[in-house]
């Protein structure tokens, strides 16, 4: 693997950003609108409710690592897509770059743009609401990791969407993360799911770093076996994606899609 | 001494029902421009996706250099590069970092240097900043042959390269890309359906039809041999009468 070559597919997405102001804009401006949203609406629930309960970063984190998960997802089928709509394919791929490093040069420049924007807005959370990190300690970093590969995970399951069922399948990406919110225990804990949905939350990493915060906020107790629960599920859904990925870029090349692929009529 | 640039051997390719390539073999040696001729559906652009990677052949290998693109992918394409009419590079990016990201992924070493002198030499200095979508189809072909040219490929791989040209550039170009194969000694396989173009620039042609090739050799033989005037002459009688090629096969 030549990481110089996935630089390249990282700094094209940084190139990208710099031409264009508006796609610095787009980072901030949805996840800033659910913090001011969330924000007061934690203010309003402090004034109606007992104290102890620290709404603030029950809430405003839960918001916070949700689209961090998302931004991450995102970042990678956008970047993606840059390529799609600038009928790319045939240029990158026909250089010495491998599918691999094209691959890791996705997730490097969401990994990059998506701590970026979690950074800004973890600031901008904290001067105007006073929410802070450290609530939930040290540990919450290897929970953030689950929810980045998650994101990555699902990013690569996205694009390998889009590779089998054409651009138009992009309707089918966007609304993912939105989706899969009322089943993760974003804001509630899975338990006051129906049983049978209990079982879909317990399939899905995120569940396991939300319980598993929600029991540092409350209980102050850290949740290890949550956290290798999580881990070892998230690295099924990477190696799962990856293979799948693999498999349908394999497919795309022996049909010959990746050199049309801008059409909407692929199957 | 001509040395073997690209050897391709009995490669085929279906597409469902469709037979696209049936067994094709040729070879373009260094030095060499190969004019890789036929009307459309004929299996040109599947032959140029196939050598570029991006298309698995069902039978049949080529190398580039005597690497196998089976085994050895990523030396193989570091020896190619290639130019579509139909593959602009991205317009939202400027020329100038169109051609340093591909430098990147080429392994330029000397970037800055490289890009100056391949501005220089396509005209596109005033528009190092420019986004490219913002170009004309000209100054984009320009662009696109300078990306062609980063590597100092040993092979390069042009689909119709002055299609989008007005004839005193296209001369110019066509100019550019001679000298270029004389000094680097470089191999070309060049698809075009301007058969005056072709008779300029290409030493050897290889008709493809349905697949197959039906002639192939020096554009002067081959007219003299079927005694026409001129390559489009012979075109147009191939793609009305192939039966009356077949012996060659």
């Amino acid at each position: 693997m030549n990481l110089v070559r996935s630089w390249a597919i990282v700094l094209r997405q940084l190139y990208l950003m710099r031409c264009n102001y508006s796609r610095v804009i787009s980072i901030f401006i949805w996840v800033f609108v659910d913090i001011l949203l969330w924000g007061f609406l934690t203010k309003y629930l402090i004034t109606l409710t007992h104290k102890g309960i620290n709404f603030t970063s029950l809430i405003l984190g839960a918001v916070l690592l949700w689209d961090f998960f998302s931004r991450i997802m995102h970042g990678i089928t956008m970047a993606f897509f840059e390529d799609v709509w600038a009928r790319n394919f045939i240029n990158l791929f026909s250089t010495p770059i491998t599918v691999g490093e094209y691959l890791l040069g996705l997730i490097l420049s969401s990994t990059l743009i998506g701590s970026f924007a979690f950074t800004i807005m973890l600031l901008v959370a904290m001067i105007i609401f006073g929410f802070s990190f450290l609530a939930y300690g040290i540990t919450i970093i290897p929970f953030l990791l689950i929810l980045l590969i998650f994101g990555i995970s699902l990013g690569i399951i996205s694009v390998s969407l889009v590779l089998r069922l054409g651009p138009s399948a992009e309707w089918i990406i966007w609304p993912i993360p939105a989706i899969l919110s009322p089943f993760v225990g974003v804001f509630y804990p899975i338990s006051v799911l129906p049983t049978w949905l209990q079982i879909l939350s317990k399939s899905l990493p995120p569940s396991y770093v939300f319980e598993a915060l929600r029991s540092i906020l409350f209980y102050k107790v850290f949740s290890i076996g949550d956290l290798l629960v999580g881990g070892v599920l998230v690295l099924i859904y990477l190696g799962s994606s990856s293979a799948i990925f693999l498999r349908t870029f394999n497919y795309c090349i022996r049909r010959g899609i990746l050199y049309k692929f801008n059409a909407e009529n692929i199957t | 001494m001509l040395k073997e640039i690209l050897s391709v051997k009995d490669i085929s390719k279906r597409f469902n029902d469709i037979l696209a390539l049936d067994g094709i073999s040729f070879i373009v040696s260094s030095d060499e421009i190969v004019g890789l001729l036929g009307p459309n559906g004929a299996g040109k652009s599947t032959t140029i996706n196939i050598l570029l990677g991006l298309l698995k052949p069902d039978r049949g290998e080529f190398w580039v250099d005597s690497l196998s693109m089976h085994n050895d992918r990523e030396e193989v394409l570091q020896r190619m590069n290639f130019f579509a009419h139909y593959a602009p590079l991205p317009g939202n990016l400027t020329v100038f970092q169109n051609l340093y990201i591909f430098s990147i992924v080429y392994g330029i070493r000397n970037k800055l240097e490289v890009i100056d002198t391949l501005l220089r030499q396509f005209d596109l200095e005033k528009y190092r900043n420019t986004k490219t979508g913002l170009l004309s189809s000209g100054e984009q072909t320009r662009l696109g042959l300078a990306k062609a040219m980063l590597n100092s490929p040993k092979l390069l791989l042009l689909d119709e390269p002055t299609a989008s040209l007005d004839p005193s550039r296209a001369k110019e170009i066509r100019g550019v890309i001679k000298s270029f194969v004389r000094e680097n000694r470089c191999g070309v396989l060049w698809t075009s359906h301007n058969m005056y173009e072709v008779e300029d620039v290409c030493d050897r042609v290889i008709f493809l039809f349905r697949g197959r090739i039906l002639i192939e050799g020096n554009p002067k033989d081959l007219l003299y041999r079927w005694e026409k005037s001129n390559l489009e002459e012979l075109f147009i009688s191939l793609v009305n009468e192939p039966i009356y090629f077949k012996g060659e096969l």
